[in-house]
């Protein structure tokens, strides 16, 4: 059987640094750090008292109250950034909606709406008063589940956990769907909204997170000697995936071709990287073969990069590993210093980025370098501080997350 | 209009997203006000709340309308 080859045609974004894709775009290439001050809620005696939040975000500037009112902030976003990906795509004006699927990553679901209803209960008498909608907006298909729902798409749907690599393997499985057949389109990506109580406290409790409250805007520093942890985002990444053939029919524009995706897992510990990168050598490597090149081709890397001392160095061992000299050719960067860690969302927005710089000849930064690590090897490029010019015609984007799990995207500049 | 008729349109309004003028005696939650089935749980939960009883399921089934809400409550409200 003969694999159909799979294209973006549509791009939807909506980030810490940008509500749309245009503006994020004009945020990742100016180096534009998202990064402040928690509002959300009284932070005052957390370890972490920022976060890079979505900026003035109001539920009511896109829902109606009762709608809104129905779903956590991660099925929001995961609809604001859909219904830009598929306006984008012009999908809508003539598809068969029995073959357009839904697949979708969140590694945690309605973390707020968990907790508050919580809450609730523990301040009562004992007595269950638990909300009808509770269910349906916590759990993390309701994201997949609504946005079907919208627009009446009946292929394939779910939603993909993987923690933060939950995004990339929506991709992956939309990718395989597509090209074995069973679905002409596919919208996919990923969100999250964590920043909570009980986020907050429970990634500080993990020492996972930078507690760099006298700087927010430079927390988020990627490779650097004094970085000490990630900086929680929040936000959804969205892309419409569709076999060639089916685009070609319609004469959608086409934003790049996906060639490929790895999966592995570190089989090492629940929360703590392989130091050895042995995981993370596999999925770029499985990534490479699925695509079917070879790491010379590769341009440039959008890292899983979170900021944390033991990731960062693991990923670029790795990244030494499966690349040999050809890392110095490479652009590397960590867009994750600008938007912080989206967590579930990563791998959506991180393909977003890297689809928009194959298109625009340009790589996003790693911003917030202050201080060369002595422990990474400074011949490799890692595009600190500023956008780089760069024809980019195959780029790679790694996520990993906690339990081990690691996947890698590739995404191709389109050619007939 | 009674002081639980008045709270019992509000709870309505605010929950339903509907306007004030919607909210007739003879006005049914699923067919005139858009609710679905968890919306009507989500209201007889909140008039529960709002007026500090409890309404059993077999009588629930039968406040389908703002005026069936209304006069519930008044003969049943604490």
């Amino acid at each position: 059987m003969e694999l159909k080859r799979v294209v973006v045609t549509g791009l939807g974004a909506l980030t810490p640094i940008g509500k749309t894709v245009a503006e994020y775009w004009h945020g990742l290439s100016n180096g534009v750090s998202g990064a402040a001050p928690i509002t959300r809620f009284n932070a005052g005696k957390f370890k972490t008292q920022f976060a890079c939040e979505i900026k003035g975000y109001n539920p009511e500037d896109y829902f109606e109250k009762k709608e809104g009112r129905k779903m956590d902030y991660f099925t929001q976003f995961a609809l604001i950034a859909s219904n830009e990906a598929i306006a984008d795509s012009g999908i809508l004006e003539n598809v068969n909606r029995d073959r357009v699927g839904v697949i979708w990553g969140s590694g945690i679901g309605g973390l707020k709406t968990f907790q508050d209803e919580s809450i609730q209960f523990g301040l009562g008498d004992g007595t269950p008063r638990y909300n009808p909608f509770f269910i349906p907006k916590m759990i993390a298909d309701s994201s997949s589940g609504n946005i079907s729902i919208k627009y009446g798409f009946r292929g394939p749907n779910f939603v993909t956990t993987s923690a933060c690599a939950s995004s990339s393997d929506s991709i992956v499985a939309a990718l395989n769907y597509i090209r074995l057949g069973m679905a002409d389109v596919v919208v996919t990506g990923g969100s999250e909204a964590a920043i909570t109580e009980s986020g907050i406290g429970g990634f500080n409790a993990l020492k996972a997170m930078s507690e760099r409250n006298d700087d927010p805007l430079t927390a988020s520093r990627p490779y650097d000697k004094d970085r000490d942890g990630f900086v929680l985002g929040e936000g959804a990444g969205a892309l419409v995936l569709e076999s060639y053939e089916h685009a070609k029919a319609r004469g959608a524009k086409i934003y790049a071709e996906v060639i490929g995706g790895g999966l592995s897992s570190d089989a090492y510990h629940i929360t703590a990287p392989d130091p050895n990168g042995e995981g993370v050598v596999l999925v770029m490597q499985n990534a490479l073969r699925d695509a079917g090149i070879t790491p010379d081709q590769v341009d440039y890397i959008n890292t899983h990069g979170t900021s944390t001392p033991l990731g960062d160095g693991a990923e670029v061992t790795a990244i030494q590993k499966v690349f040999g000299e050809h890392a110095y050719n490479l652009n590397i960067s960590s867009t994750k210093s600008m938007t912080g860690h989206l967590l579930g969302g990563a791998g959506g927005v991180e393909a977003v980025a890297a689809i928009l710089a194959i298109q625009n000849g340009i790589v996003p930064p790693t911003i917030n370098h202050f201080t060369d690590d002595e422990n990474i090897d400074p011949r490799l490029n890692f595009t600190f501080n500023e956008a780089q010019k760069r024809e980019v015609n195959i780029a790679l984007s790694n996520t990993f997350g906690f339990g081990g799990h690691n996947t890698s995207v590739i995404f191709k500049k389109f050619a007939e | 209009m009674s002081e639980i008729a008045e709270k019992v349109r509000a709870i309505i309004i605010d929950k339903l997203g509907v306007e004030e003028s919607e909210v007739t005696p003879e006005a049914s939650f699923t067919n005139d006000l858009g609710a679905d089935s968890l919306d009507t749980v989500e209201l007889i939960m909140e008039f529960e709340k709002e007026f500090n009883v409890s309404i059993p399921d077999d009588q629930a089934e039968n406040i389908a309308t703002v005026g069936q809400a209304i006069s519930y409550l008044e003969e049943h409200a604490k």
